[in-house]
Order: C-alpha cells, then sequence, then structure tokens
C-alpha cells in the first residue's frame, strides 16, 4: 500500500516538477526573444535586417502559393456549403456574406497559420535543434553572440511581417474562389456578388483577422525556437522535437483563435 | 609568473555523474599550457566552464582575477569578445560558409566595413594554410580542414585568450606540425594566453611551457614541461611512455562486467 502511494506522489511531483521547469525554460526563452527584439536593438543600434529579410523570403515568398492554391479551394468550398444551405430560402446572393466574413474574420488567418506551422514553425525547430546537436549553439555562445538574437529575433520579426501579409493573400484569393464559383455555378452576377461582399465586410472583420495572425505568427516561432532549443542530442531528436513543433503549434493556434473570438465576439 | 585563469575546488556535474573534482589550477599569462589526460577525463568540460558555458556546481574561475561563475550573461559576452575557443568537433556553422564562419564574430562585434572584413579573414583563413577555400561549406571539408577553419575562427577577434581543444587530432604529421608551429608563433608575436587540449605527445614537448594533466575528473599534475618529464608518478610514467594501463581487472570483475552486473 505504502509503494502505491509513494509511488503515486512521487510521480505527481516529478511530474509538477518537470512542468514547471518547463515553465521556466518557456517563460525565459519569451523573455530574452522579447528584449532581443524589442529593446535591445534599440540600445545597440543594430538591426538584423539583412537576416530578417532572408528569413522573410523563407517563410512569407516562398509560402505564397501554396496559401493562394490551399485558401483558393477553401473559397470554392465555403461558397458551395453555403449556398447549400441558402438555396432553400432562395437567398443565394448572401454566399457573398458568408464566404467574405468567414473567410476574413477567421479561415484565412486559420489555415495560414496551419501552413505556417507546417512550413515555418517545422524548419525553426528543425534548423536550431539541428544547430544544437551539432553544438553550433555552443559555438555561437562561445563567440560571445546571444543565440536568441541572432537565431530567433530574425524569424520573429519575418513572422510578424509576413502572416498578416500571407493572411491578407488568403483573404483576396480566398474571396475570389467563392466568386468564381459563384459566378459560374451559381450563376450570380459578378458585380452583384461583389457588391455583396463589398457592403458585407466591415474594416474590423479584416483588422481582427489580421491581429490574430500576428498571434499566430508569434506563437509558432516561440514554439518552433522552444522546440528546437530542447534538442540535447542526436538526429533522432531533431525529428521528434520538429514534430512536437508542429502539432503544439497547431493546438496553440486553436485555443489562441479561440481566445480572440471570445474577446472579439464581446468587443465589437 | 601571473596567472590569466585561476581556477579554484572547482565541482561539476552532469546530472548526477560528478564530471570534475575539486580542481584547483591556474593558467599562466603570456604562456602555451597543454592539457593532458584520457579519454572522458573531463578536458573538454572543463574547457566548456572557462568559456562560462557550463556552469560550475561549487568553485571559482577567475579569468584576469573576475569570477566568471557570478557573472550574468552579458558580463560573460564581454569576456567571451577576449577569448577565442576551438571545438573538439570544430563547431562550424553549416549554413553558411568558411569565409562567412571566420567573419562572424567580426561582423557581430565590430562595425569594421566588409572590405576590412574580408581582408581579415583572408588573413587569417591564409594563417591555418586555407587560403582558396573561402567558398566551401563545412560539409565539403575534410575534418582536418574543419579544425582549422575552427581555428580561424577563434584567432578571428585576435584574443587574449585561446583556447583549443584537440586542434591537431586527425591532421597528417606535417600539418600537425604547422598547427604547432602557428601556435609558438602566436606566442611568440602576439603574446597570447593558449590552452591547448591534445593527446599527440610530440606536439605536447614542442609547444607547452606548463601541463595539466587530470584524471577521471581529479587533478593529477600541474607544472612545467620539465617537471613533467623528471616526475616518477605512474599515471604520468604510463601517459608519456605510451603504457597501457596494466591495473587489469581480476577474471571474476570480468565475468561480471560482460554479464553486466557491475
Ligand atoms: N552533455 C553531457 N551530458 C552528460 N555527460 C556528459 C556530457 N558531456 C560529457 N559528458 C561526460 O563527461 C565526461 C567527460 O567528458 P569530456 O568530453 O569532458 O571528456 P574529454 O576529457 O574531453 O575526453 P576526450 O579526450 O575523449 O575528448 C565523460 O564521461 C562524458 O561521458
Ligand atoms: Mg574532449
Amino acid at each position: 500500500m505504502g509503494s502505491y502511494g509513494q509511488t503515486i506522489f512521487g510521480l505527481t511531483g516529478r511530474m509538477t516538477i518537470a512542468f514547471f521547469t518547463e515553465l521556466r525554460i518557456l517563460s525565459r526563452l519569451i523573455n530574452n526573444t522579447a528584449y532581443w527584439t524589442f529593446v535591445a536593438p534599440f540600445i545597440q543600434k543594430r538591426f538584423r535586417v539583412k537576416q530578417s529579410i532572408s528569413e522573410i523570403v523563407k517563410v512569407g515568398y516562398n509560402s505564397i502559393p501554396i496559401v493562394c492554391v490551399i485558401s483558393f479551394f477553401l473559397g470554392l468550398i465555403l461558397a458551395l456549403q453555403a449556398a447549400y444551405q441558402l438555396r432553400r430560402f432562395g437567398a443565394m446572393i448572401y454566399v457573398a456574406n458568408l464566404v467574405g466574413v468567414s473567410i476574413t474574420r477567421e479561415l484565412g488567418p486559420i489555415i495560414t497559420a496551419i501552413i505556417a506551422s507546417g512550413r515555418s514553425g517545422s524548419a525553426f525547430a528543425a534548423e536550431i535543434g539541428s544547430m544544437k546537436a551539432a553544438e553550433e549553439v555552443d559555438a555561437l555562445i562561445g563567440m560571445g553572440i546571444n543565440p536568441v538574437s541572432y537565431l530567433v529575433v530574425p524569424k520573429l520579426i519575418a513572422m510578424i511581417i509576413m502572416m498578416p501579409a500571407l493572411t491578407i493573400f488568403a483573404d483576396c484569393v480566398g474571396i475570389l474562389g467563392g466568386t468564381i464559383l459563384s459566378v459560374t455555378l451559381l450563376e450570380i452576377q459578378p458585380n452583384a456578388y461583389l457588391n455583396q461582399t463589398i457592403n458585407a465586410l466591415l474594416v474590423r472583420d479584416v483588422v481582427t483577422g489580421l491581429i490574430k495572425a500576428v498571434a499566430f505568427g508569434i506563437s509558432i516561432t516561440i514554439v518552433g525556437v522552444y522546440q528546437g532549443f530542447k534538442v540535447t542530442a542526436g538526429a533522432e531528436e531533431v525529428g521528434m522535437r520538429t514534430t512536437a513543433s508542429v502539432v503544439s503549434s497547431i493546438f496553440m493556434i486553436i485555443l489562441l483563435d479561440l481566445f480572440f473570438t471570445v474577446l472579439f465576439y464581446f468587443l465589437t | 609568473m601571473e596567472n590569466a585563469i585561476n581556477i579554484s575546488h572547482l565541482d561539476t556535474h552532469y546530472g548526477n555523474y560528478k564530471v570534475l573534482k575539486d580542481i584547483t589550477v591556474s593558467i599562466p599569462r603570456g604562456k602555451t599550457t597543454v592539457i593532458l589526460g584520457g579519454s572522458g577525463c573531463g578536458k573538454s568540460t572543463l574547457l566548456k566552464h572557462l568559456i562560462g558555458l557550463l556552469r560550475p556546481t561549487n568553485g571559482t574561475i577567475l579569468i584576469n582575477d573576475k569570477d566568471i561563475t557570478l557573472m550574468n550573461e552579458f558580463q560573460l559576452n564581454d569576456i567571451r569578445r577576449h577569448i577565442g575557443i576551438l571545438f573538439q568537433g570544430a563547431a562550424l556553422l553549416n549554413s553558411m560558409t568558411i569565409a562567412d564562419n571566420v567573419a562572424l564574430p567580426l561582423k557581430e562585434h565590430t562595425r569594421l566595413n566588409p572590405e576590412t572584413i574580408n581582408i581579415m579573414v583572408r588573413m587569417k583563413l591564409d594563417l591555418v594554410g586555407l587560403s582558396g577555400f573561402d567558398h566551401f561549406f563545412p560539409a565539403q571539408l575534410s575534418g582536418g580542414m574543419k579544425k582549422r577553419a575552427g581555428i580561424a575562427r577563434a584567432m578571428a577577434l585576435d584574443p587574449e585568450l585561446l583556447f583549443f581543444d584537440e586542434p591537431s587530432a586527425g591532421l597528417d604529421p606535417v600539418t600537425a606540425a604547422g598547427i604547432d608551429d602557428l601556435i609558438l608563433r602566436l606566442k611568440s608575436v602576439f603574446k597570447m594566453t593558449i590552452t591547448v587540449i591534445t593527446h599527440e605527445l610530440p606536439s605536447v614537448f614542442m609547444i607547452a611551457d606548463y601541463v595539466i594533466m587530470l584524471e577521471k575528473g581529479e587533478m593529477l599534475f600541474a607544472g612545467t614541461l620539465d617537471e613533467l618529464k623528471a616526475s616518477s608518478h605512474p599515471a604520468i610514467r604510463r601517459f608519456l611512455e605510451r603504457k597501457p594501463d596494466t591495473a587489469a581487472v581480476s577474471p571474476d570483475d570480468y565475468f561480471d562486467i560482460i554479464a553486466g552486473r557491475i
């Protein structure tokens, strides 16, 4: 009996300690990242422009095709689904409202974020993880270069800039997809559809979507680099951490989405 | 003799495993100190403590009379700018060329213009016999060439203190002699304080002014090269005469070892 009790208490204790250790490491990482991104560059008058641009190309520019293709199809699907409901009421023109609002408020940001966590978040984890495994991070520290400043800051800046930009692409292409489907299959007048969309969309729908996109970008970066820095040994662990980064950043995206949706529901 | 580094009562653990045990030793300024010891005795670990990469469980490390074990990351970075280190695995950044690797400390810590940096990089690469390889990536180099590129990077900022972890392991005797020669020149021309971990006896006799020997994480010997040669300690004699450790295990113990009971 005693040994069972010991096992249970021991396990609980170890798990609690492990949890708080992780939490401490994570909060230190967030703290350092914030300092090296928003404070240190202004003190030292040193901005990582070149590196940030190269990250912008990697996480942003190179993602444009996939973001466009997926959101185009999403627009098509959404329009059809909306039509399936609305045709019973003979209110086909409201397809425009449904597509426009759900893409800008919800699906544009979230699809972009899920693509980014699969493409960029995993790449962050893999890059930093393999650098950790090859002692390259130690080498940076040994040269007096802060790894957060050198590795994380350009990625974070790129994500903060490019996530909203990609989301705008996703919004536009998604609405285009909806328009094309409505004009062809549903035989709605193009002018009428576009007018309806413009009337339906409020600036705040788009803006709340973009705010979400920034938050998703930050969380994808933090999760990816956190998993990368956790690597201690070989290539196998790099693979494991990369997978973990995708899974946990998608989870974080959904949590954040819930939070913001509730927040905006009551605010707007 | 003035000391650049004073280590006292240094204890350190990896998890529960005690790697370094009560190390007290000094590294003299302007001299070449060689650290000797069997594989796995904690030499690389000691070196990582000297740049603040690992924190000891106990003890102090004074570099230029300042205790680095008490420093925060910013103070450490100031110290690290005056230190060049070659890791045992060279630890070049695989995503950039050799030239960019050597240029990295210069770009990060100075505001020199790109042309000046280029010239300095070529000088350092030439010093280690790698001119013409600027645009190679680490993956395109042999093990010995990586080591030499690592040496060039360690020297990029003309540091006061240089730490080399097995600079000539995996090099042919001629290139290895070239590295020894380079170390001698750095000492005599630039008055650098150089600490070298090595297993190569010829190179020990060539470059060492001062020798530190560790065994299983404990201090075994610290003194000048002549004192080392004159020492009669059996472990030191075994090392110098390249004899295997004759304290063989008894047949019963051996059986326990292969049966996995120890
Ligand atoms: N990251 C680590 N985690 C756990 N143990 C480690 C770690 N690095 C080294 N060790 C252990 O510490 C001991 C000393 O390792 P270290 O690398 O300092 O040896 P060394 O003297 O440099 O050996 P070599 O001459 O083979 O390079 C070894 O027993 C090793 O198993
Ligand atoms: Mg070693």
